[in-house]
């Protein structure tokens, strides 16, 4: 007991409040301008959380992520622009109520049911992460080395679009964290002969450049007009959810528990688990026939699961270190340089910590109550910030938040050539979320495979005659099967597969990079 | 700006060999079999793999993905332009940031990247210059980040 209120006290100070009150609004903000993602809005705020305590620069990650998902439904309901990936599923959705003059509905069902959502996860979040710690301690460096690769694979094998390629970025991701003097003989390596790679690659340069810059160079080399800003009266907003929640608590329930599950399931965010859910929607639903008209509940049930996975995807991310999509990858980058190393051991030497984030995670979600019924009062104001404006100031961000962590222009290089890289994969379709996951576990995967290697004397059967390894091992050959078994069962069903789960698989990539560009 | 599948695939085939070739000057542990060779040979042999793969890929559809396929942005000066500020802007600061200080970095790219885009100059000299003060309050007054002053007496 006394570990939670400890954690209450170190979530509830002056500082750590105000910190959660500026990301949320910062979140809110850039997730509600078409162009700059959810992701953007947590690389740039890296640099700044940098110089903060741990608790207070994981709140404000855990703020502003769940901030930027909500409100990039903002510019979908009244642009048909998605703000972030994880709205694009049902943009088309929203905008039709929006032309039916039922904006506030859909701004409004948006809002509620993405805090029900996020609620939701942070329940399972609550209720699981400690009892899954408790399996974690027993862990050792076999087990480890599978989570890793277990989470590595899910990243590549599920939702991407192309295998192949996902697997080529995450290769370069964990070729990338071989640098430098952390492996087993602690010797330089592929350093080039340069004083500032002995350390590794910095993290944040990295995320800041793939994330940040690449983005700033598609959009200024973006060809799409400038889009038209309408003039539609948005009500209350808060208008009929209740009636809405006691219709579609089941879609709520349903979307919440789908997206908790894909946020847990790593590799898999918030951009998944709209388009799966609201897939699902679309075939459990009573009134099918309905959606893409303007109809309220695909809605609530991928704007309850795109929340509702952020969450999810803490739970690997504070139990095992295995991050369960980009913007965790980043956060868990951020607890290594706090030197708060994420593992069951967390939970045991400092509890306090853990349950202060789970403090933030419902904090955040109830303030979306509130900032969020503001933000969609401004909304037309935000939207009508121009990208001409905004790109050279985010610009300046990035360089001088790729500066200040080691107070070196090498960072500025860093970013750039990662910036452009990322600018130029993903011009040809090679995904990088893939790259951060493998920069961020590619030394604890090294480690826990060079120690067992050493622990066994060469021997391979060792990672697989324990029962949790085995099991995990088992769970990846699943994974890796994913994509045959989702061919097959779609050659079986034949034409009758399309808008089916499997079928809605590979489409969210390809769409959410086709928003963006 | 798209390149035929077969071209990167060469491009990271290229690099594992030159990581395959590399690693075999790093230092082994005494007595054991494993050392800092052993994860970045599995990663590049894998990558090895994938790039020929990549290749294989680019050569069949070839028909389909053209060799080289430079996007529709590139025929546009201003875009072409604000690209080339963008890349050109973060290799100024980094080469010359420390000489000329932040306080004269900043603003010039910042104001090249505003006219470029099509802001008007009398909204890009202030734009530009409350977002050079604002960075430096938060970066240098609050977080304590040493930005060089370069050329400029440190003024506050």
């Amino acid at each position: 007991m006394s570990a939670i209120a400890a954690a209450f006290d170190l979530v509830f100070q002056p500082y750590v409040l105000l910190v959660i009150l500026c990301s949320s609004v910062y979140g809110l903000v850039v997730g509600c301008i078409p162009g700059l993602t959810a992701t953007m809005a947590t690389a740039l705020l890296v640099p700044i959380t940098f110089f903060m305590p741990p608790v207070p620069a994981i709140a404000a990650i855990v703020s502003a992520s769940a901030m930027a998902i909500f409100s990039g439904d903002i510019p979908g309901a009244l642009l048909r622009i998605p703000g972030t990936p994880a709205s694009a599923a049902y943009t088309d959705e929203a905008y039709a109520m929006t032309r039916k003059g039922q904006a506030g509905i859909a701004l409004g069902a948006g809002l509620v049911f993405s805090v029900l959502g996020g609620l939701f996860g942070t329940a399972v979040m609550i209720v699981s992460a400690p009892a899954l710690a408790e399996i974690a301690v027993q862990f050792s460096s076999f087990e480890y080395f599978w989570m890793a690769v277990l989470g590595l694979a899910g990243a590549v094998f599920i939702g991407s679009a192309s295998v192949l390629k996902a697997c080529v970025t995450l290769l370069l991701g964990l070729l990338v964290s071989c640098v430098g003097m952390e492996n087993p003989a602690g010797a330089p390596r592929f350093t080039l002969g340069i004083g500032e790679l002995l350390g590794g690659v910095a993290l944040i340069p990295m995320v800041v450049g793939i994330f940040a810059v690449s983005e700033i160079l598609r959009n200024v080399t973006a060809m799409d007009a400038p889009p038209k800003i309408g003039t539609e009266q948005i009500g209350n907003v808060f208008k009929g959810m209740g009636a809405l929640l006691k219709r579609y608590w089941l879609p709520l329930i349903r979307g919440s528990a789908l997206g908790t599950i894909i946020g847990i399931q790593p590799g898999s965010g918030p951009d998944m688990a709209s388009w799966m859910s609201y897939a699902m929607s679309k075939r459990l639903s009573k009134e099918p026939e309905k959606f893409g008209t303007g109809h309220v509940e695909g809605i609530i049930e991928a704007g309850a699961a795109n929340n509702s996975s952020l969450a999810g995807a803490w739970i690997p991310a504070l139990v095992f270190g295995i991050p369960g999509d980009s913007i965790t990858a980043i956060a868990i980058g951020v607890l290594y340089l706090k030197n708060l190393n994420p593992g069951p051991t967390i939970f045991i030497n400092n509890p306090q910590a853990i349950y202060a984030i789970f403090i933030v995670f419902v904090l955040a979600n109830l303030l979306m109550l509130p900032l969020g019924w503001i933000i969609i009062k401004l909304a037309q104001n935000v939207l009508r910030i121009s990208r001409a404006v905004l790109m050279p100031i985010v610009l300046l961000f990035c360089i001088v938040g790729a500066f200040a962590i080691n107070n070196s222009e090498f960072g500025v290089l860093l970013m750039l050539i990662f910036g452009a890289i990322a600018f130029v994969l993903e011009d040809n379709g090679f995904p990088v979320a893939p790259a951060i996951l493998g920069m961020v576990l590619g030394n604890m995967l090294e480690e826990n495979l060079v120690t067992s290697m050493i622990k066994s004397d060469g021997s391979l059967a060792t990672f697989f005659t324990r029962p949790i390894a085995g099991g995990l091992a088992a769970a990846i050959f699943v994974i890796l099967l994913w994509p045959v078994a989702s061919w097959l069962i779609r050659g079986a069903r034949g034409e009758k597969a399309s808008g089916s789960l499997t079928e809605a698989v590979p489409r969210p990539l390809k769409k959410s990079s086709a928003a963006r560009s | 700006m798209k390149v035929n599948d077969a071209f990167l695939g060469s491009v990271f085939l290229g690099l594992s060999l030159l990581i395959l070739w590399s690693v075999r000057s790093l230092p082994k542990i005494p007595g054991q079999d494993v050392g800092p060779s052993a994860f970045p040979s599995l990663l590049a042999s894998l990558l090895a793999i994938c790039s020929v793969l990549l290749v294989i890929r680019g050569i069949r559809e070839r028909r389909l993905q053209p060799f080289f396929q430079a996007g529709a942005w590139t025929g546009s000066w201003p875009h072409v332009r604000s690209f080339l500020i963008v890349i050109g802007g973060l290799l100024f600061y980094a080469l010359s940031s420390e000489y000329l200080g932040y306080f004269l970095c900043a603003p010039i790219i910042l104001v090249s990247l505003f006219l470029s885009l099509g802001v008007s100059a009398a909204k890009a000299l202030p734009l530009a210059a409350l977002a050079t003060l604002g960075a430096h309050t938060v970066f240098y007054k609050m977080l304590l980040v040493p930005l060089p002053w370069g050329l400029l007496p440190v003024l506050w």
